[in-house]
């Protein structure tokens, strides 16, 4: 293999021949072969291909999709929360006022949050032995609208509407706190049975409470709203006894096509502006669950494992077939080489057969990810119970593994050619 | 390790290590004048080694072919004909003895050396036609000058000629499926001749033909040696041998 990669640097006449004759064998072998093989060869790799991209795309896409949720529905792009000592975000008018000044920014949206609990039989006598209906939780006030510009959350109405931005009375429970979407067991987690759209309800924070109706049920896949009750700002602010303008929580999203940069430049502007001493401004992905991240790379390299599997197999069968291919026709190498061919050109040959059928192979299996299969997900994510799923499959790491794929395939094809052509020619010829 | 086994492999490996005494070009235009010796051998013998068992088919051959003649080579069955040509056509090494070939010794030829001598000096047509069944009959002839250099086209050009002087005008795209015996045959005798060779070798080449198929070929090979071509070939028919000039008898190993 040495020997034909420095052949191939050292363009003396010779060595010319010996590719102009590798070309010339492949490409018709190649035409007049079985049309049917062919196929199946290509086939084969294009499988392989998609093995090594999807199946890592898919297990990596599980948690992207759940990264990508958490940006979308979740934190924005930029989270402003509180800092620990504190109990509020500090200035927050002032933050409002230098985030709608930039550019960049396209929405922002502030919640109010405390603790509290709501409870379905607060208007009957409970006997002793029975468990009230009630379920602790966040409460958050929300401007519908701005929540809505940056969260969607409109969208992920499972049972009931949306809030409106007059709704006094009106809440959304997030999905994990039903017992219908979330039915566990448990003495340390409670959830609300029996409830519907419509039904009354009880929330209580602190010695503060209020009747309420429930107007939907939401589920966004995201904890930070589906473990909550949203109710509009100004009745959480008076429920949770709160009188001020800080924010608890502010979420920004910026133009579409933002990056990741883009997002540190906002952050980096805030910073400027010493707001990090009275809150913690964070990229989404400094917000995102650290666990999202470990998974990630665990995946990634579960994925990788199994895409190894597939490069074992396709390498093997192109061992295979060069391998039948060379072995029948023994006879005929070994009269090339009687003849004067160069055995070097029959080795080629054969490499270029092998290449061919791994570059056919991934240029169908490319075009079926990026024309299809992708953009199909996208538009129809598998629904796994934490996330979206996805499959993730950036340019560069597709091409990579193209690569790999090509460059396995070549060394599968070139070992088997090189054991026959270097059989004796005679013994070749004759059979023997 | 039997000593023949170790000489054997010393012999392989002095070959490949050898360094490559044909340099430039000059040695590919080298034409042998009528009447030269162009193949010289001196006790050339051949062991096979089978198992334990060891069979000396070329039990010390003196054999002289001067340039222009056409030889056969005739014996029975075993008496070494096939062993002999394959030897004087560098196509296998002997155990002992000399081989000259157009002035050269044959044990100062590398691996590589024997490549190309075999490619620009010399021509084979086998028994079996031995085409590669992916290439049309054009290309079956083309591919040997490809490699000496030629482009792709001047390739073909020189193949049509040949083929069409073996009487295979309209077959140049033919795959050797669609060919008969007769006519691969034919091909096989055109991508021998298609360089030019100082000598062309023959194995049997009627032995799978009808008796019509193989008039034609010996026609061929007489019509080539008036032209000057040296042709050395092997064949158990009695009435081909007779049409060259020479027969060269073989019996246990020997000439006689």
């Amino acid at each position: 293999m040495k020997e034909l990669l420095l052949n191939k640097m050292l363009p003396t006449k010779q060595n010319l021949n010996i590719w102009r004759v590798g070309f010339f064998l492949s490409y018709r072998q190649i035409k007049r072969a079985n049309i049917w093989t062919t196929i199946l060869i290509v086939t084969v790799m294009a499988l392989t291909f998609l093995n090594l991209v999807v199946v890592n795309g898919v297990l990596v896409g599980l948690i992207q999709g759940s990264v990508e949720a958490h940006r979308t529905r979740g934190t924005g792009d930029i989270a402003i929360t509180k800092l620990t000592q504190k109990t509020e975000i500090e200035n927050t008018t002032d933050i409002l006022n230098v985030l709608s000044s930039l550019p960049q920014v396209k929405d922002v949206a502030t919640r109010y949050t405390g603790s509290g609990s709501i409870n379905a039989d607060y208007r009957r006598k409970l006997r002793q032995d029975e468990t009230p209906n009630r379920v602790a939780g966040t409460i958050a006030g929300i401007d519908p609208l701005n929540e809505d510009k940056i969260n969607g959350l409109s969208r992920y109405i499972v049972e009931g509407s949306y809030l409106q931005e007059n709704d006094t009375d009106g809440i959304i429970l997030g999905a994990t706190l039903l017992y219908k979407y979330t039915p566990v067991e448990s003495a340390g987690f409670q959830t609300l049975k029996n409830i519907k759209i419509g039904d009354r309800l009880k929330i209580t924070v602190g010695k503060n409470s209020k009747e309420v109706i429930l107007r939907g049920v939401i589920k966004t896949k995201v904890d930070t709203n589906d473990f909550r009750i949203f109710m509009i700002e100004s009745e959480a602010k008076k429920l949770i006894g709160r009188n001020d303008v800080n924010a608890d929580e502010i979420f920004v999203k910026l133009k579409d096509g933002s990056t990741l940069t883009d997002a540190a430049k906002v952050q980096q502007i805030l910073f400027n502006n010493n707001f990090d001493s009275g809150a913690k401004i964070q990229t989404w992905l400094e917000a995102q669950p650290k666990f999202l991240s470990d998974l990630i790379s665990t995946f990634a390299l579960l994925g990788n494992l199994i895409g190894s599997i597939g490069i074992a197999v396709a390498s093997i069968t192109i061992f295979i077939v060069i391998f039948v291919n060379a072995i029948t026709r023994r006879k005929f190498i070994g009269i090339l080489k009687g003849i004067g061919i160069d055995p070097k050109s029959i080795e080629i040959s054969y490499i270029i057969q092998s290449v061919f059928y791994a570059l056919t192979g991934s240029v169908i299996g490319f075009l079926i990810l990026y024309g299809f299969l992708i953009p199909f997900v996208d538009a129809h994510p598998i629904n796994f119970p934490f996330s979206d799923g996805i499959i993730y499959a950036p340019l560069p790491g597709t091409l990579f593994r193209a690569l790999i794929l090509l460059i396995t395939t070549v060394i599968a094809g070139y070992i088997p050619a090189r054991i026959i052509v270097k059989k004796n020619t005679l013994d070749s010829i004759l059979g023997r | 390790m039997t000593k023949l086994k170790e000489e054997e492999i010393i012999n392989k490996v002095q070959h490949s290590a050898k360094e490559s005494i044909l340099i430039g070009d000059s040695w590919k235009g080298k034409v042998c004048q009528i009447g030269d010796y162009i193949i010289k051998t001196k006790g050339l013998t051949k062991t096979f080694l089978d198992g334990s068992k060891e069979t000396t088919v070329l039990k010390g051959v003196d054999l002289n072919i001067k340039c222009g003649e056409f030889v056969s080579i005739m014996g029975r069955s075993g008496a070494g004909k096939s062993t002999l040509l394959y030897q004087i056509s560098l196509l296998d090494h002997p155990t002992s003895g000399e081989i000259f070939i157009d002035g050269l010794d044959s044990h100062n030829l590398s691996s590589e050396d024997r490549i190309k001598f075999r490619l620009h000096k010399l021509g084979y047509v086998f028994q079996d036609y031995a085409l590669l069944p992916d290439l049309t009959a054009k290309e079956n002839v083309a591919v040997p000058l490809i490699m000496q250099g030629y482009e792709k086209d001047a390739a073909y050009k020189i193949a049509e000629e040949h083929l069409t002087e073996v009487g295979l005008a309209l077959k140049f795209n033919n795959l050797p499926a669609k060919l008969s015996g007769g006519e691969q045959q034919r091909v096989s005798i055109a991508r021998a001749i298609a360089h030019e060779p100082t000598i062309l070798f023959a194995d049997e080449p009627t032995a799978n033909l009808d008796s019509e198929s193989s008039q034609m070929i010996i026609q061929i090979f007489m019509e080539l040696n008036k032209k000057g071509q040296t042709i050395v070939m092997v064949t158990h028919e009695d009435e081909y041998g007779k049409m060259s000039d020479r027969i060269i008898k073989m019996k246990d190993g020997l000439i006689v």
